[in-house]
């Protein structure tokens, strides 16, 4: 068996997660074994020692399987585990993400983090109380009814003098506790759940632990992570999408200094080199011939929804059907038509994709901040045909970018570079490559069709999305990564792709819903490859949806407030999760912090430079209910829309840690307006042409709204209820804005945009076209 | 190769590179100063920051050769004595960062404007911050902690409570 003083002999960088615990090396044997040289073996989340480390001195570390992306989350599950271990918070760490010593559980994703993972990390907090209990209960031999518990202390009721820490109980040994479950999320032991409202530590605020020391620059990222020996490598992408390698000229890089190998293998090239700098010269330098496609891989991007437009699907799903709309429609006093396009928009991190792995041992260690370790981990293995126990994913913190990104592709190719090479290898992206090869949120074209009666009552709602997300990728898979494509070992066929609907819960009579997939050209080795982006098709669908309501509603000379609200109480019915009843409480919240002036949009058009305008939209994702109000200042002169100020009323169920919940949703609606406002992709016949932050403009210091209101809602009929879940928060306020800042737009223009993003050019050009 | 002398964080120290090789690169890969980071390489997003002779310059495309002797601070010399700066106290206070991968330049950059002008208007901040990018898009609180800092700086008792408990 290894140890841990094996680990630091062989490896020279120690485990990160570890060493930022800094709270004593008395770890028990289970927590050693899996810091040694290898086999990695899945830690067996069966056993309660697999989750939570009492230490003698009264301090705990909890390891859980997901990743923070900058939200907080490890902030938020140290509440929750403390709160149910009855354990001071501050004597507590988290360790999160990394294969070797954290059971699977997923990584991050679907902002699902304590709505789905945090169950699992609460039942087993639970359960090491419950044994601690039985423990002391031996010890004092006292009834567990007669003990009591506070801050990692259990006393006897009846003699308070009688007192033990959990670190006397237990501290520098094994729980040896099995617990039950099926799977990692249902992970349970005999203890029950604390009612919410006994919880200590939910919903109040500490202070990020991870923020400190990303301020005082003493944080070690996966960025920097520096072992003996280690080579440094740049790719060479091909400089067209689906161009073939012919050949490459070596001489043209093997005399430079530092030069250690070319690596190629089918279309993949890489330069390795001694030091960084040198890697990036000589990549640059690298002659490589290489053959343009036969036909283009796909459209420019002018002609994108053209394309879009006629392209036949490769997949429709069967509509969803209410009623009878072409009949409603057929019979209506007023019908509205639109049709809505938003671009293929980037994830385009701050800090290109990177990763170092080290084949040190014959196993493979890999330093990444990967949201999906365990999948990188998974995949790796696979890719390289390494057995799984051989391969494991260190996870640290790292630049953030909301999705999948190129962080997956990083480290397959750092992976395959190490093994190449035989050398540990740090691989990093240029921000060229990041900007135009990272993965892409999809571009949707979206046709509506609404009716209305003589009263002004919508009666017929149809909704036709076209994605061009083929989204055959799934991620950190062998066969699809981008490593797998060029190098020839893609799978032969990609998944199906789907597409979106509206996730209001509006009562409308007869609704049809229809939802295709259409195709680039090129499916493969294409820069314009899809990867989820915040939601990752929220944004597109509620931007239609919730722009045509209020299309609607100025058709039918409605407040749109109050078009929305009639829509909601038309039905007295709702789901399991009250949706329906959360959905009317954040509209109403946000319009009473708003001050919301009941009228119909447009206003009237004013006569100066600047046009003042507030509009509002609303979303659902999974059970997470958000309004949020736009207002917006559009300079008639120069087209600029600036979004003054912005109002979220955000109910998630039960919030554990709401500044830093209030700081996700600030983030996230800003995230959102830069893309409403500039985000797009663009790209000629042959490659993405947006390289940079010049090419791919994004929001900056100057477009930062002048208020920001955040309202935490509570809609639940029963709001006090003993077991209210908590939900996810991450991603749901990035599916309204856009259409927030176009409804707020048309209010103060009367112009309606129907193509995001609203750069000034084009705003500027619709108003022109309408004469305002 | 050449020999090259920098002074950074107060400490002069020697390295054996390239006098082209970008600052960064020397910062990050010789001196083990992970403050400043590589962001773009073209100097437009501000991730790779340092300080030379108090102004905010972009180490991705300042060659090493040019700031040989020049008084360099990184992030990790802005604290003076074990305190904080103001700044990085006020970026805690106000918990700006997300990801945090950016904070290194908008922190840099806000000390540079503030050293030129204590006391900068709304507009002053966002003009002067407006070429250091956030993907995180953490802007509203990095101009909340600018303020804070500044007012901080100004009263001496004037450390505002802050919202969210220690």
């Amino acid at each position: 068996m290894s140890t841990r003083r094996d680990f630091l002999k062989t490896s020279g960088f120690l485990v990160v997660g570890l060493s930022v615990s800094g709270l004593g090396n008395d770890l028990p044997l289970e927590a050693q074994r899996a810091l040694g040289a290898g086999p990695y073996p899945d830690v067996d989340f069966r056993q309660l020692d697999s989750w939570i480390v009492i230490r003698q001195d009264n301090t705990a570390t909890f390891y859980v399987g997901k990743t923070d992306l900058g939200q907080g989350t490890g902030t938020a599950f140290r509440q929750v585990m403390s709160d149910e271990l009855d354990f001071p918070y501050d004597k507590t760490t988290c360790v999160m993400g990394s294969t070797d010593v954290t059971v699977d559980q997923g990584g991050s994703g679907g902002s699902d983090a304590l709505q789905t993972d945090g169950y699992p990390m609460r039942r087993v907090a639970a359960e090491a109380r419950r044994v601690l209990l039985d423990l002391a209960s031996s010890r004092f031999g006292v009834p567990v009814s007669g003990l009591v518990v506070a801050d990692g202390v259990i006393s006897v009721a009846a003699d308070p003098s009688k007192k033990v820490t959990y670190g006397e109980l237990i501290g520098g040994r094994k729980f040896n506790v099995t617990l039950t479950g099926n799977n990692i999320n249902a992970t349970t032991g005999a203890a029950k759940l604390k009612d919410v409202r006994e919880m200590k530590m939910v919903g109040k605020s500490p202070r990020r632990y991870d923020i400190p020391a990303k301020v005082d620059g003493s944080l070690k990222w996966a960025v920097d992570v520096k072992v003996p020996g280690m080579l440094h490598a740049r790719n060479v992408k091909p400089p067209s999408a689906g161009a073939k390698l012919v050949s490459i000229d070596e001489s043209s890089v093997n005399k430079m200094p530092g030069f250690v190998k070319v690596v190629n293998k089918g279309n993949y090239v890489a330069v390795v080199c001694q030091r960084e700098e040198q890697a990036i010269n000589a990549a640059r330098a690298l002659k490589v011939n290489w053959q343009k496609p036969a036909t283009a891989p796909f459209p420019t991007s002018e002609n994108l929804f053209a394309y879009m437009r006629q392209a036949s699907p490769t997949l429709s799903n069967p509509p969803a059907v209410v009623g009878n709309s072409d009949a409603a429609i057929k019979g209506a006093a007023k019908v509205v038509e639109a049709e809505y396009e938003i671009p293929f928009q980037g994830h385009v991190s701050i800090g290109p994709a990177h990763a170092m792995a080290d084949p040190s041992n014959d196993q493979l260690t890999i330093y990444s901040n990967d949201m999906k370790s365990y999948g990188l981990r998974d995949g790796v293995a696979e890719f390289l045909n390494m057995p799984r126990d051989r391969v494991r994913v260190v996870w640290m913190e790292g630049p953030q970018a909301y999705g999948r990104t190129a962080a997956d592709d990083a480290g397959f190719e750092a992976a395959f570079l190490a093994k190449e090479v035989g050398k540990p290898v740090r691989v990093q992206w240029m921000r060229n490559e990041e900007t135009a090869w990272d993965t892409k949120g999809p571009a949707f074209l979206v046709k509506t069709r609404g009716a209305l009666d003589a009263q002004g009552n919508l009666v017929a709602f149809e909704y036709d999305a076209r994605s061009a997300d083929f989204n055959h990728l799934n991620y950190n898979e062998h066969d699809t990564v981008l490593v797998a494509q060029l190098t020839g070992a893609r799978r032969a066929m990609p998944n199906q792709g789907s597409a979106a609907r509206p996730e209001e819960v509006y009562a409308i009579p007869n609704r049809r819903a229809a939802m295709h997939v259409v195709s680039m050209p090129l499916v493969w080795e294409t820069p314009l490859r899809t990867g989820n982006l915040r939601d990752p098709n929220g944004p597109q669908s509620n931007f239609a949806s919730e722009s045509f309501i209020d299309e609607l509603a100025a058709a039918a000379k409605a407040d749109p407030i109050d078009f929305r609200l009639k829509l909601l109480t038309e039905s007295k019915e709702d789901d399991s999760g009250f949706k329906r009843a959360r959905s009317i409480a954040v509209i109403k919240a946000a319009a009473d912090a708003y001050k919301w002036d009941t009228r119909p949009s447009p206003r009237t058009i004013g006569s100066g430079e600047i046009l003042t305008g507030r509009g509002i939209a609303y979303a659902i994702r999974s059970q997470t209910v958000v309004a949020e109000i736009a207002e917006v200042e559009v300079n008639r002169r120069t087209g600029r829309v600036w979004v003054k100020r912005l109002v979220c009323a955000h109910d998630c169920g039960l919030v554990i840690n709401p500044e830093a919940i209030k700081r996700a949703i600030e983030n996230g609606m800003l995230h959102s307006v830069s893309r409403a406002l500039y985000e797009e992709t663009q790209f000629d016949g042959e490659k993405v042409t947006s390289v940079d932050w010049v090419t791919y403009p994004t929001l900056t210091h100057n477009d930062v709204p002048e208020t920001i209101d955040v309202v935490l809602v509570n809609g639940d009929p029963n709001p006090n209820r003993p077991d209210l879940p908590h939900y996810g928060a991450g991603e749901t306020i990035c599916k309204p804005t856009m259409a927030a800042i176009a409804n707020a737009i048309f209010d103060a223009t009367g112009v309606r945009l129907r193509r995001v993003p609203f750069r000034n050019a084009r705003v500027l050009a619709a108003l022109k076209t309408a004469n305002v | 190769m050449a020999n090259i002398t920098l002074r950074v964080n107060g400490t002069s120290r020697t390295v054996d590179v390239d006098p082209a090789t970008p600052l960064l690169y020397v910062l990050r890969n010789d001196l083990d100063l992970h403050g400043p980071r590589f962001g773009c390489g073209l100097g437009q997003c501000g991730a790779c920051t340092v300080l030379v002779k108090n102004e905010a310059v972009r180490s991705c495309i300042r060659p090493v050769s040019s700031v040989a002797g020049a008084e360099i601070t990184t992030l990790e010399g802005l604290a003076k004595d074990g305190k904080l700066h103001p700044l990085q106290q006020a970026w805690i206070d106000e918990q700006v960062p997300a990801c945090g991968f950016c904070q290194n330049g908008q922190i840099l950059t806000a000390k540079a404007l503030l050293d030129k002008n204590p006391t900068p208007t709304d507009a002053q901040i966002r003009q002067g911050m407006a070429n250091t990018l956030c993907r995180c898009m953490t802007y509203y609180r990095i101009q909340a902690a600018i303020k804070r800092a500044v007012k901080a700086t100004s009263t001496a008792s004037a450390r505002s409570e802050s919202e969210v408990i220690a």
